[in-house]
């Protein structure tokens, strides 16, 4: 291959030689290059996106529509997935486990987040360390947490126990092993995970707020919580939009966190769409159920980030 | 690693018209993919692996942490889809049928008519280990799921004797609660639970109420009125669990036996393995018999190896050497003493198992002619892992609410409908 030098010598001794009033193709395709180059270094990404999120979505899209059971089959048979799917009594339990977990740790994580921000927002000393405490769960993985928090719960193992033997007979802590109660624990243990994280959101949200707007609020004699409430919350909320995204698709991911706290037990009482979804595809033979219930899932995550994406992205319109 | 073997496979060829055909350069290879990874069984795994190399096989292991089959099948089908299968997979029951009939198997035919190994097994082993007619997996033990355990020291602490009927299971319950011991050592994990029933279909119903609900899968046996005395029964076990239980690995469950917390263990007889990984010795340390009602049954499990087609001649010459050694009395010999289980051979001496197995062993050959010689259901030998699932789900979730016996058996009519269609 000539350099490119040798090669723009060339082509310009040609356009002497002939005299033609045409660009000269070097040129030409620099100015392509040029315009195109940020387009061209994408393209690799954008081909691999395409094939390996795109792709494989179609693709559990197209075999939810089969009967696939051990090995996946390309024969359409219709919406029997989803029909079987919405008569199994478990797929219920998750659903409603997904309702509970994830309005629950949504809500949790908002106010808990929200709050330690705003006490951290008071200049206070330590701000460094206790910013580091609080965001520290976030380091540890969900399986680590799980597994902390499944001793931690176990009535014969950690709290219960524990509180039993300083002499409070009469305390009783069971919820990780009570069906109805057990998926409040992976509630407790997920926010306990993840409000870190949004407290660090929120903490960057308010330092960006415009303090001379603060200065004068309070010259006007507002007090401190009127001052939270009617301007600084208000104007941070972008912070809101993404800590909503984050933590939905936290909620409907998760998976690790439940299998090292009670595996979806007790029963199935801890079951959530993930669980469910693996048990369908790898544990049962049953492939086509289980791409059905990833599209369901898939469907979930697109009914919160889908209006959130318009609101962001609509021109004219910018949160910043 | 393969690359290699292929590149020496490749020389070999060359060197085969000098050699007339003889591959003298290449070594006979196994890839085994399993997941026998826990205390006896990967003992029991390398005693395998020391006969095929003192062979001069070359064995490349694939073991699946975790001691569950979900990853290692997960693993097995992103290979196939590959199309770089394993030499040989831990496989069981109905799953051989349905990689069989992907035709991915490779016939063993050679191998087992030199071996004679149709009248070495028990016919129901046999027929499972083929497809359509042509072997293509080799059975390495029998494990039976129905048995009990319990620690002598303990019944003897309130006065009990090991229980043959549910009465007298009940009466020793009782005094064992009194006594401040929990009476069934249990692990709460789904599996466990289906276990724990299964043992108790074919004890309330009987072998032939099993084969009919669990194998045949008849809806008025799933969600008749002995199905309902089955839900009853577990209804009862499930008071004498400690408060604990939910989400138990069984071996922790066996150690609740070991240290004398529990009185009774009902699982199958891994846990045999486990108590002899653990020093103990059957009859002195602890006692095992059949739990009440399973005087003619024996659900077995079966496990083996199913080997999968390859181009390789390295390959193909190690699978022949591997499924040959599996069914050599000095391998199931070896083998059956670390995991707990009895070798399947029925021709072979059995002075270095202990009692336990003996009377396995004994109850083997009687109900193999008394036809209560059953698969499991639960542990994958009769049923589709769909169908398996959905009594898994019905079971679980009775034995952890408050549902009734009557709504258990009608829901596992449904599911396991559902689970078929």
């Amino acid at each position: 291959m000539s350099t490119p030098w040798s090669e723009g010598h060339r082509s310009l001794a040609a356009n002497d030689a002939l005299a033609r009033p045409r660009p000269s193709l070097p040129a030409t395709a620099r100015r392509w290059l040029q315009e195109n180059l940020s387009a061209l270094i994408m393209a690799p990404t954008a081909a691999v996106t395409l094939v390996f999120v795109y792709g494989f979505i179609a693709w559990t899209v197209y075999m939810s529509f089969t009967g696939s059971r051990m090995m996946p089959v390309y024969e359409l048979i219709g919406f029997d997935a989803y029909a079987r799917l919405w008569q199994m009594e478990r797929w219920g339990v998750s659903i409603r486990n997904l309702l509970v977990f994830g309005g629950l740790f949504m809500v949790l994580n908002l106010a808990i987040g929200l709050l330690l921000a705003v006490l951290l927002d008071q200049r206070i000393r330590f701000e460094g360390t206790l910013r580091a405490i609080f965001l520290y769960p976030m380091a540890l993985s969900f399986i680590v947490t799980g597994t902390v928090w499944k001793w931690m719960l176990n009535p014969g193992l950690g709290l219960e126990r524990s509180v039993h033997l300083l002499g409070w007979t009469g305390f009783k802590f069971d919820w990780i092993i009570n069906p109805d109660y057990a998926i409040y624990t992976i509630v407790i243990a997920g926010v306990w995970q993840t409000s870190g994280l949004i407290m660090a959101m929120f903490l960057a949200a308010l330092r960006g707020v415009d303090q001379d707007v603060v200065k004068a609020a309070y010259m006007d004699g507002a007090t401190m919580p009127q001052i939270y409430w009617g301007i600084i919350i208000p104007s941070i909320r972008p912070a809101f939009f993404s800590a909503v995204v984050v933590l939905a698709h936290l909620a409907v991911k998760s998976f690790d966190l439940v299998i090292a706290m009670t595996n979806g037990g007790p029963g199935y009482a801890t079951d959530l769409p993930s669980i469910f979804m693996y048990a369908m595809s790898f544990q049962r033979n049953n492939i086509a159920v289980g791409s059905a219930t990833a599209v369901m899932m898939l469907c979930t995550v697109m009914a919160i980030v889908v209006p959130y994406l318009y609101s962001e992205l609509r021109p004219g319109r910018r949160h910043d | 690693m393969r690359q290699s073997s292929k590149l020496l496979g490749a020389a070999a060829c060359a060197l085969g018209f000098s050699l007339a055909g003889t591959n003298v350069w290449a070594a006979p290879t196994v890839e085994v993919l399993h997941w026998m990874t826990s205390g006896g069984q990967a003992k029991a795994m390398k005693s395998l692996k020391d006969d095929m190399e003192s062979q001069g096989g070359k064995w490349i292991d694939t073991p699946v942490g975790g001691g569950s089959s979900e990853e290692a099948l997960t693993k097995l089908r992103a290979r196939v889809l590959g199309g770089d299968a394993p030499s040989s997979v831990q496989l069981k029951g109905p799953l051989i049928q349905e990689w069989g009939a992907l035709g991915v198997l490779q016939p063993i035919d050679d191998v087992a008519a030199a071996g004679k190994w149709e009248q070495a097994l028990p016919k129901s082993v046999a027929a499972t280990m083929k497809y359509k007619g042509q072997w293509v997996a080799a059975p390495v033990n029998v494990h039976r799921l129905d048995w009990m355990y319990a620690n002598p020291a303990v019944l003897k602490k309130v006065g009990i004797t090991m229980p043959t009927t549910w009465e007298q299971f009940d009466t020793a319950a009782a005094k064992l609660k009194a006594a401040g011991i929990t009476p069934l050592a249990h692990g709460g994990q789904a599996w466990q639970d289906a276990s724990l029933w299964e043992v108790i279909v074919i004890s309330v119903g009987g072998p032939a109420f099993h084969q009919k609900a669990l194998v045949e899968l008849d809806p008025k046996a799933l969600g008749g009125e002995t199905m309902q005395k089955v839900f009853d029964r577990m209804r009862k076990l499930r008071g004498y669990v400690d408060p604990n239980f939910s989400g138990r690995d069984w071996n922790l469950a066996t150690a609740m036996i070991m240290n004398g917390t529990a009185g009774f263990q009902i699982m199958g007889d891994w846990v045999k393995g486990d108590m002899s990984a653990a020093g103990k010795q059957a009859g002195k340390d602890y006692l095992c018999a059949n739990p009440p009602g399973t005087d003619n049954a024996f659900l077995f499990i079966v496990d083996s190896f199913a080997m999968f087609k390859s181009k390789d001649p390295d390959r193909l010459a190690g699978q022949k050497l591997f499924a040959k050694l599996l069914m050599e009395p000095r391998f199931q010999e070896n083998f059956n003493l670390a995991k707990g289980s009895i070798p399947v051979r029925t021709d072979m001496k059995l002075d270095k198992f202990d009692s336990c197995a003996l009377a396995a062993s004994d109850h083997m050959a009687k109900t193999v002619k008394s036809g209560g010689f059953a698969p499991s259901a639960i542990h994958d030998m009769a049923v589709p892992m769909a169908v398996k699932g959905a009594m898994t789900d019905v079971v679980t979730k009775h034995f952890n609410s408050d549902m009734s016996s009557a709504e258990a058996a009608k829901r596992l009519a449904d599911a396991v409908k559902l689970a078929r269609e």
